[in-house]
């Protein structure tokens, strides 16, 4: 999953999902700056991590996000310890950033 | 009524047997699921999920649309305020299949209102997450905390 995650490419395709989830490869290549195979590569090891699943609509092949493994890493890793410190943590460089901007 | 669709899919390492019984057996998804399945499967009878609270509060309402054992399980899922108004359910499938010596299991919803898709996009992975903890290490997570 890390490894999926690591591609900025992938991050995108990810995020293109989360603002409109169901997607074929057409509209996820429209307006993308990468070659249609590129991203089929991309779709397929991101398909692999579990971070998206497909279903076939008649002919159409539908890309969703599927967010429950990086579900799984935040109830292994975060919550648990940290969630308050990092969510005050993340308002403090959101605020900072966007002053600087 | 907006049109939205959410595919969620976990695998989990466990027998088929194991994830059916976990989502029709009440004492089994309480544990997990702090709720459970009221009904009896049979296509058409109404299905209610019920909180494992004091008052036993129901949380979705709907009918049963498709039962079969150790493979589907699909009903409509509504808001209990909407309960008789069926235009206003969404729609959920539960899928489950072998995957060499995992259990893949998909949740597809769709027909969702746009309030009803925030509930959901919060409470699904919850309760996968919690679910495959579940059946994998015998500890559920809390999956509202």
């Amino acid at each position: 999953m890390f490894k999926a995650l690591a591609d900025p490419s992938r991050r995108e395709l990810i995020d293109r999902l989360h603002a409109k989830n169901g997607q074929t490869l057409s509209e996820l290549c429209a307006g993308l700056d990468m070659a249609r195979q590129s991203v089929t590569q991309h779709l397929g090891l991101l398909e692999e991590a579990n971070l998206i699943s497909v279903q076939w609509q008649g002919r159409e092949k539908l890309h969703y996000f599927n967010p429950v493994p990086i579900h799984e890493i935040y109830e292994r890793w975060i919550r648990k310890f940290e969630r308050q410190r990092l969510d005050a943590l993340h308002d403090f460089k959101t605020k900072l950033e966007g002053k600087l901007r | 009524m907006s049109n939205g669709k959410f595919v969620y899919v976990t695998y989990i390492a466990t027998t088929l047997h194991k994830v059916w019984d976990a989502l029709i057996k009440g004492e089994l998804t309480r544990q997990y699921w702090n709720h459970e399945n009221v009904t009896d499967w049979t296509p058409g009878v109404k299905w209610a999920l019920v909180a494992d609270d004091d008052k036993r509060t129901v949380r979705h309402v709907g009918k049963v649309l498709e039962c079969v054992p150790h493979k589907r399980l699909a009903m409509t899922w509504g808001d209990p305020a909407d309960a008789a108004d069926e235009s206003k359910h969404s729609r959920v499938a539960i899928d489950i299949e072998t995957v060499g010596k995992m259990v893949r299991l998909t949740v597809t919803h769709e027909d969702l209102s746009v309030d009803m898709q925030r509930r959901i996009t919060n409470g699904w992975p919850r309760v996968l997450a919690s679910l495959k903890s579940f059946l994998e290490t015998g500890i559920p997570l809390e999956p509202w905390a």
